[in-house]
């Protein structure tokens, strides 16, 4: 028995068990169920029979799914570009030599922290058509004459939700991209000084592409979080006005959950997958520049 | 080379645009707490400058805890998050070990496999997930999320503590073997107190994973008394056409106060956890 457990082949399996259980059981399973049932028409309670490619055809020809794919996209990319810039230059500007330097980088990470659903709520008070905090600021300045309308209007609520979903993300690519601003060594910015570059050139030389394996890392997580988001549109809009707002994610809960159309939904969310790969691999791709910047051979 | 900037052009390049940034941070959880404290009155007059309170009441919050199943979100949130994060990290500690030490056959496929779990979105999976939930019974029980949440905890703790367990050096491993220590001796008696503040980082992080996890709970729970918190605050106070909004203010602040509070103790594993998570 002993000397059975010391066998590394033996015991590594049975380390491994626990969490294999539970992720064949709850992960690997259900992907493979939710492939399957994107070619159902399973309701909730009720089996469903192979129907073919018939659930990719309906939304194909779905106005509401077209739109949701192009609300989806739109949201990520928008989001996803502006996060980038506004996590890049709170990084650069917490990286600089600050009083309470650590209590500052814990204040700005809070975003992140704390549940999405009720900070969205906190936006949702802060977006109410009448009593919007910022409407009355701006009045008071003079800016705006009437309230502004942040939900009830397609394009402003694309915009309201979208600065709820930058407000909660920056914090998480400011702070990973200050850790990997801080590996950045200083020689490199005091050789770059000594030939006489400017400020822009020595953040276009040496900190962008010393930084760039870890924004392909930042941004792949970003990205995929802002595609698949659910939560702050479920809770800000529930996909309205209009639907302007209904990301893939909301759709398909809505179709699945509450619609009882499982094999819909399901298929909703395999529609996702291939952008999600698509992202992945572009961060793959991202990825192999290490090697050169390592100081090791170009791949 | 801050020294050879003029005080002037540093503030302009620095105090104010980081100024701009906290405020924008920080002014929802202001604006939330202001709004919990204010009495109705205040709350829905123009008038007022809204930006403080008059008359600070506490009646939103006993209403939250006397009158709403608040307290019994709390607590189900407590529990769930609790379990989820132990039954994690265990599985993960095990897992970790056994990929980066053990070195078993395959290991190295299985340690890329477990990166490629961590990638799967609950977006995609909560539709199948539930139609399982429902098979196995577990619908509308703390069950169900208590056995969902490690999906998407244990591929992110196993993959952190991988990169702990790294780190540790080989030859303390050797010797204890030499000397005659089992496995399981090397592992709680070495690696584990070596790896405590990958533990904590793990532990932290899969904790505020879980409180704040919404598509799940919202999806396998249907009765009021089992509800989380985030779910139980959007689907339950927000009924009907009139808003109350300093209940709901108040139920957001309390609800996010746990963490916040268990985060400012543990910051530096914190961040050590996210940005761990994404060097690697």
């Amino acid at each position: 028995m002993h000397k059975f457990l010391d066998n590394r082949n033996v015991l590594g399996l049975l380390f491994m068990l626990p969490a294999a259980a539970l992720l064949l059981m709850f992960l690997t399973y259900p992907l493979g169920l939710g492939l399957w049932l994107g070619f159902t028409d399973a309701r909730i309670g009720r089996a469903g029979h192979w129907v073919g490619l018939e659930n990719f055809e309906s939304l194909l020809d779905d106005a509401l799914a077209r739109l949701s794919l192009f609300n989806t996209l739109f949201y990520t990319v928008v989001a996803s570009v502006v996060k980038f810039m506004l996590g890049l230059w709170l990084a650069m500007l917490l990286n600089r030599s600050l009083p309470c330097k650590a209590f500052l980088r814990a204040v700005v990470l809070l975003p992140f922290i704390v549940p999405t659903a009720l900070s969205a709520i906190a936006f949702w008070w802060i977006y109410d058509a009448q009593f919007s905090v910022v409407s009355w600021a701006f009045a008071r300045m003079g800016v705006i004459d009437h309230y502004i309308n942040f939900l009830g209007d397609p394009w402003m609520a694309r915009m309201s939700v979208i600065i709820a979903n930058v407000w909660r993300g920056v914090p998480f690519v400011a702070i990973c991209l200050l850790a990997g601003l801080q590996t950045i060594s200083p020689s490199l910015y005091e050789a770059a000084s000594l030939d006489g570059a400017t400020e822009w050139q020595k953040f276009r030389y040496v900190t962008l592409p010393m930084l760039t394996p870890i924004i392909a890392v930042v941004m792949t997580f970003s990205v995929l979080f802002t595609f698949t988001d659910f939560q702050l549109i479920y809770v800000l809009t529930r996909g309205g006005p209009l639907n302007a707002t209904h990301l893939m994610a909301t759709l398909s809960f809505q179709r699945a959950i509450p619609g009882g159309n499982l094999g819909e939904g399901a298929a909703l969310a395999i529609a996702m997958v291939p952008f999600l790969l698509a992202a992945i691999l572009f961060s793959y791709f991202g990825l192999q520049r290490r090697a050169w910047q390592q100081g090791g051979g170009d791949k | 080379m801050d020294y050879l900037e003029s005080l002037p052009r540093r503030w302009v390049t620095l105090y104010l645009p980081l100024g701009g940034f906290l405020f924008v941070l920080l002014f929802p959880f202001y604006w939330m707490t202001m709004t919990s404290f204010k009495p109705d009155a205040e709350l829905l007059s123009r008038d007022a400058n809204p930006f403080w309170i008059q008359h600070p009441t506490i009646a939103h919050f006993e209403k939250l805890l006397f009158h709403t199943s608040y307290p019994e979100w709390m607590w189900n949130t407590i529990i769930v998050s609790v379990v989820a994060t132990f039954v994690s990290l265990i599985a993960s500690v095990f897992a970790a070990y056994a990929i980066e030490r053990l070195r078993f056959r395959g290991s190295k496929s299985v340690g890329m496999a477990i990166f490629l779990a961590y990638l799967v979105p609950p977006s995609i999976l909560f539709i199948p997930l539930a139609a399982i939930v429902v098979e196995l019974g577990l619908f509308d029980t703390r069950w169900a999320l208590m056995l969902t949440y490690p999906t998407f905890l244990i591929p992110f703790c196993t993959w952190l503590l991988m990169g702990y367990f790294r780190s540790i050096p080989y030859e303390l491993e050797e010797c204890a073997l030499i000397d005659g220590a089992t496995r399981w001796q090397i592992l709680t008696k070495i690696i584990l107190p070596l790896a405590v503040p990958g533990l904590i980082s793990a532990g932290i992080f899969a904790f505020t994973l879980s409180w704040n996890e919404f598509i799940y709970a919202l999806t396998f729970i249907s009765s009021s008394e089992v509800k989380t918190v985030p779910v139980g605050v959007v689907t339950e106070l927000v009924e009907g056409d009139v808003y109350h909004w300093g209940a709901l203010m108040a139920g957001a602040l309390l609800g996010s106060l746990p963490v916040a509070v268990l985060y400012s103790f543990f910051v530096e594993y914190y961040v050590a956890g996210l940005t761990g998570g994404v060097k690697e």
